[in-house]
């Protein structure tokens, strides 16, 4: 195999608010930096192609799969993930504390990427139709709940959002 | 379903990304959004040896106004042509057609460019390019040149770049007065790829008649496909539901789907012909409200 400077790299990475500094292989992909590397557990990985959403993390505040970035491109970025999405250890973020009371998870595997989905989707849309929704559900997969749950949560989410703002 | 090993090179100029790429030629492999290289990579679909990543060459990125016409920088994410509001307006087909590209996670990431150099036939892009009659610009360290977009896709995930060249951006001519332009697919859901697609552009004289159409299709063949023969008839005539149909009946013998696990030869024909009758009579709708 080959190995030289262009196959392993030094990283810095700030996830959830905290500097990371690793030496990384350039095939290792953010998911697996995240998991493995970090002990991040909390990003699922589901199909590895992009598809299912379950990886889904913010990158420089912005929605993507972690499956399909590697992690010698998070250099210099910041990552948000699920494990950062609560403000305190005893407190829940309004998603997560829809989700629970609307019954938006079953199983729970694809569950982080759709809160980090919806996070940066209600920051752009506070007050969202329900089609529009479903509309920025639509990269993310559930194989439980038929999303009817789901839609439910963050339309709660969104409502208790605005109020905590107003 | 992990990436073979590769080294990276994070280029940090087009001078720096075309001269690894020119070094290591068909080793390597530009590094633009990763939504589609990425998945292939996972699946060991492709080994590149070498990846040039283009991410942080801003200069690549953007919507430009250029004479006579708009020019999107290939590093533009596909999420930021899909809000820019001056190109909604000028090239509507663009606005209309990128957001059936995949889902907003993959769109904030992936780029035009990388859409095009990868010459999906069943991606949205590249049809809509052709039916714009829109030229890319590639650049090696040889030099540069324009290609017009008949002229680069050549075949399943084929282009005319060269080993040593990058695409650089895309010029779309500004529409013609009274120009009007649909884009419509049938997918199995919103996000995936179509079972078929159709882009049409209808430009109108005064008197309500047809001097200009074109109609190109997805998922029709190895690359985007045209219906020169279709388009071409509608010169002259009213486009109405009877002449519509007509085109869409020669359209549909021109193209060559292929068929696949969810849709029929047949049934990609009939999807054609359906989807090209209701795009051309609400392209020539809005050229008349143009």
């Amino acid at each position: 195999m080959i190995d030289d400077d262009e196959t392993r790299h030094q990283i810095a990475v700030e996830v959830n608010g905290a500097r990371h500094l690793r030496t990384v292989e350039s095939r290792l992909l953010l998911s697996d930096f995240l998991r493995h590397d970090l002990g991040l557990t909390g990003t699922h990985v589901g199909c590895e192609h992009g598809a299912c959403g379950a990886c889904t993390v913010l990158l420089d505040g912005v929605p993507a799969r972690s499956c399909l970035t590697f992690a010698v491109q998070a250099h210099g970025r910041r990552i948000g993930t699920v494990e950062g999405l609560a403000p305190a250890r005893d407190r829940l973020h309004p998603l997560q504390q829809a989700f629970r009371a609307a019954h938006g998870l079953q199983c729970g595997y694809c569950t982080p990427g759709i809160l980090m989905t919806m996070k940066a989707f209600l920051e752009e849309t506070p007050a969202p139709t329900e089609e529009a929704v479903r509309h920025a559900l639509s990269g993310n997969l559930c194989r439980c709940t038929g999303y009817q749950h789901i839609v439910d949560a963050v339309l709660a989410a969104a409502q208790s959002m605005r109020e905590a703002k107003s | 379903m992990k990436p073979a090993p590769f080294r990276y090179v994070l280029a940090e100029s087009l001078g720096h990304a075309l001269d690894a790429k020119a070094a290591h030629r068909d080793e390597a492999r530009f590094l633009a959004g990763g939504q589609s290289l990425v998945p292939a990579m996972n699946f060991r679909l492709a080994q590149p040896a070498v990846l040039v990543d283009l991410n942080r060459l801003d200069a690549l990125a953007g919507v430009r106004a250029a004479a006579g016409a708009v020019r999107l920088g290939a590093m533009t994410r596909n999420r930021a042509i899909e809000r820019d509001a001056a190109l909604a307006r000028a090239q509507p087909l663009v606005t209309e057609a990128i957001a059936h590209v995949a889902h907003p996670q993959i769109r904030n990431r992936g780029t035009i460019g990388g859409n095009l150099a990868h010459a999906d036939p069943a991606s949205e892009m590249p049809a809509v390019m052709l039916a714009l009659g829109a030229r890319l610009r590639a650049v090696s360290k040889r030099g540069e040149r324009w290609i017009a977009a008949r002229d680069f896709f050549q075949g399943l995930f084929t282009t005319a770049l060269a080993a040593d060249e990058l695409l650089a951006e895309v010029e779309l001519p500004a529409l013609p007065e009274r120009t009007g332009t649909c884009f419509l697919e049938v997918a199995r859901r919103h996000g995936d790829y179509p079972m078929m697609g159709v882009a049409a552009v209808v430009t109108l004289d005064a008197t309500g008649r047809c001097t200009r159409a074109s109609l190109a299709y997805c998922n029709a063949g190895d690359t985007a496909r045209a219906a020169v023969s279709a388009a071409a008839a509608l010169a002259g005539a009213r486009i109405d539901d009877a002449t519509a149909r007509g085109a869409a009946a020669t359209a549909k013998g021109e193209i060559e789907p292929r068929g696949n696990v969810h849709a029929s030869v047949a049934y990609q024909r009939h999807l054609a012909e359906v989807l090209t009758r209701r795009a051309l009579v609400t392209a020539a709708e809005r050229a008349d409200q143009a």
